[in-house]
């Protein structure tokens, strides 16, 4: 979906566009995970990384392909390396180039506390039966990935005064683009109303008090909640950061479009 | 352990096929050479993950982007092995990875090479991996009992990265015009580097003997290179691939495929530290190493404050 595109009119439409939505998430922020690989901290975080870059792509992937089953399509990951960035709708968040280690594991934990609670919530609301089951099998993962998370959350924010410093300002650096998880707009509204997806407003405050918990446990500071939150990238308005991203991703694919890599 | 009985006895073990476990005697040399092999197979696994890594985030598709991700994480779990058993001669992961970022340990030299197209990775796979398996498979016999098993470990997977990495060469290959290139000139660039993995031939290798005395190896460098080639030669013909060998032919003699020289100036000089990627790679891993000092740091003033709350409440 583009800026141009149309609110979804169908329960069908809608469906299609909050599972892009999901997908288009996982895959940004499992290729910024994935760049880790090699230069991880230490050999166990390493793996740890490359393992939640894994679960991410792969919970992308089955997203993908259930939206080319709606769709007829047999190309699975055509929505991966086919749409400009204009078209994809991950969060901003998830986009961001990869940091420091305080930067990688504060967004981790941000996305996945919001991840928890959205599953959660779509468990409840969806009726599809192959997507539920899609969403529940995800649903464990995002449980490590937030207990992984929230415990370097703790680690560094208790840890020395460096990471302390860096974690502190990792959160700063992100907090402007918690906002548009939050937010409605009439693409947004148009899927609650066709009950497949959730008003995301109702997500805040149990957000917030996740969020507060391990921030108190890891002595960190809660950033201002009233300062410029950046929005829009649900409907294509992305950073400048996205389409570099999907030069590199989809460079190989794009260039030999006849050839089969599967 | 250093009398002559002692030493007689260790050997009678050795030849006896029984292994050595962490807390037995054994001579201070085994043990030396041992560490020095085995942190450098470690550290090996570890820089193995970069010219891979290289290729993750530019996979062409996401089924491919998944078993490329999944190969290089079982590369760290490897080299994670791999330094515990190392440790269980009392050395210490820290100091070992110090040694070759800052001192004199090495790793094998093909990984000093780049990828350059996505059929690099597909033949890292066939060849390089492939080759890792005939020196592993002999390893997981190694006398050395945590060495022996962690091979064995690593050679399972070490199996399926081959076999992935030959269907989707083979795919290449018979693809359009621009893959088939991709995938000879891969073929082309890593043949020679690989059959270097072997180490250099017995009579320039001075360790090889003591290390089979004591079993530590069970086959010589050239040994292992001719079974390594025999297969080779067969798995290429299967897939339409040229091995960039105008000399290779069959000896009905040795029934072993005859190849041509392999250019052992340029072995030694990448062994060296001159090789296309020696320095950027050592550059990859230092800059880790370093930029996740804070990490560590962090993570052991965590632990040490948690301890000390816990022994205040108790
Ligand atoms: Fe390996
Ligand atoms: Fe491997």
């Amino acid at each position: 979906m583009s800026t141009f595109d149309e609110i979804p009119k169908t329960q069908q439409e809608a469906l299609r566009t909050v599972v892009l939505w999901l997908a288009d998430d996982r895959l940004i922020h499992g290729h910024r995970l994935s760049e880790w690989a090699g230069h991880g901290p230490e050999l166990e975080e390493d793996l740890a990384l490359a393992n939640m870059a894994l679960d991410m792509i792969g919970h992308a992937s089955s997203l993908y392909a259930y939206v080319a089953k709606l769709e007829g399509r047999e190309e699975e990951d055509y929505h991966a390396y086919f749409r400009d960035d204009i078209d994809f709708t991950n969060c901003a968040m998830v986009e961001l180039p990869r940091g420091d280690f305080a930067f990688t594991m504060a967004r981790q934990f941000l996305f996945s506390v919001h991840a928890f609670l959205l599953y959660q919530a779509l468990m409840d609301v969806l009726e599809d039966e192959e997507l539920a089951g899609i969403l529940k099998k995800h649903f464990k993962e995002i449980r490590y990935h937030l207990r992984h998370s929230g415990e370097w959350m703790r680690r560094l924010g208790d840890g020395t005064d460096e990471s302390r410093e860096r974690v502190q300002h990792a959160l700063d650096d992100l907090w402007m683009y918690t906002g548009e998880l939050f937010t409605s707009n009439a693409h947004i509204e148009a899927t609650v109303r066709f009950e497949v997806f959730t008003d995301p407003a109702t997500l805040h405050a149990p957000w917030m008090e996740m969020v507060r918990q391990v921030l108190d446990d890891a002595t960190l500071t809660m950033p201002d909640q009233n300062q410029y939150m950046f929005d829009g990238a649900r409907q294509g308005r992305h950073t400048e950061h996205l389409g570099r991203l999907l030069a590199e991703m989809q460079f190989l694919r794009r260039s030999y479009p006849d050839a089969s890599w599967t | 352990m250093n009398t002559e009985q002692e030493l007689k006895q260790f050997q009678e073990r050795i030849d006896n096929g029984e292994k050595i476990e962490p807390k037995d005697a054994m001579p201070e040399r085994y043990r030396k050479q041992l560490i020095r092999m085995m942190s450098q197979h470690a550290h090996s696994e570890i820089v193995g993950m970069l010219p891979e890594g290289n290729w993750i985030t530019r996979a062409p598709s996401l089924k491919r982007k998944m078993v490329l991700l999944a190969k290089v994480q079982d590369e760290a779990g490897h080299g994670l092995y791999l330094y515990s058993a190392t440790e269980t001669l009392g050395a210490r992961r820290q100091d070992l990875v110090e040694d070759y970022l800052y001192g004199s340990a090495k790793y094998s030299s093909i990984f000093n090479y780049p990828t350059l197209t996505y059929a690099d990775i597909c033949v890292i796979g066939w060849l390089v991996d492939g080759a890792a398996i005939v020196n592993q498979t002999m390893l997981a016999k190694s006398s050395y009992g945590p060495y022996a098993r962690a091979n064995l470990r690593i050679c399972k997977e070490e199996s399926f990265h081959k076999k992935q990495g030959y269907e989707m060469l083979a795919k290449m290959a018979s693809g359009t015009p621009e893959q088939q290139k991709m995938a000879q000139d891969a073929v082309n660039r890593w043949w020679w580097p690989t059959l270097m993995m072997f180490g250099p031939h017995d009579s320039d290798s001075p360790n090889s003997a003591e290390l089979i005395r004591w079993g530590v190896k069970t086959k010589t460098n050239d040994e292992l290179r001719v079974h390594f080639v025999d297969r080779m030669v067969m798995e290429a013909e299967a897939i339409g691939i040229t091995l960039p060998d105008p000399d290779l032919r069959y000896n009905e003699e040795t029934g072993h495929w005859d190849f041509g020289l392999i250019p052992w100036d340029e072995f030694w000089s990448v062994v060296k530290g001159d090789g296309p990627m020696n320095r950027e790679r050592i550059r990859a891993r230092r800059h880790a190493y370093e930029e996740g000092a804070w990490v560590r740091e962090a993570a052991t003033e965590y632990a040490r404050k948690q301890r000390l709350r816990a022994e205040k409440a108790s």
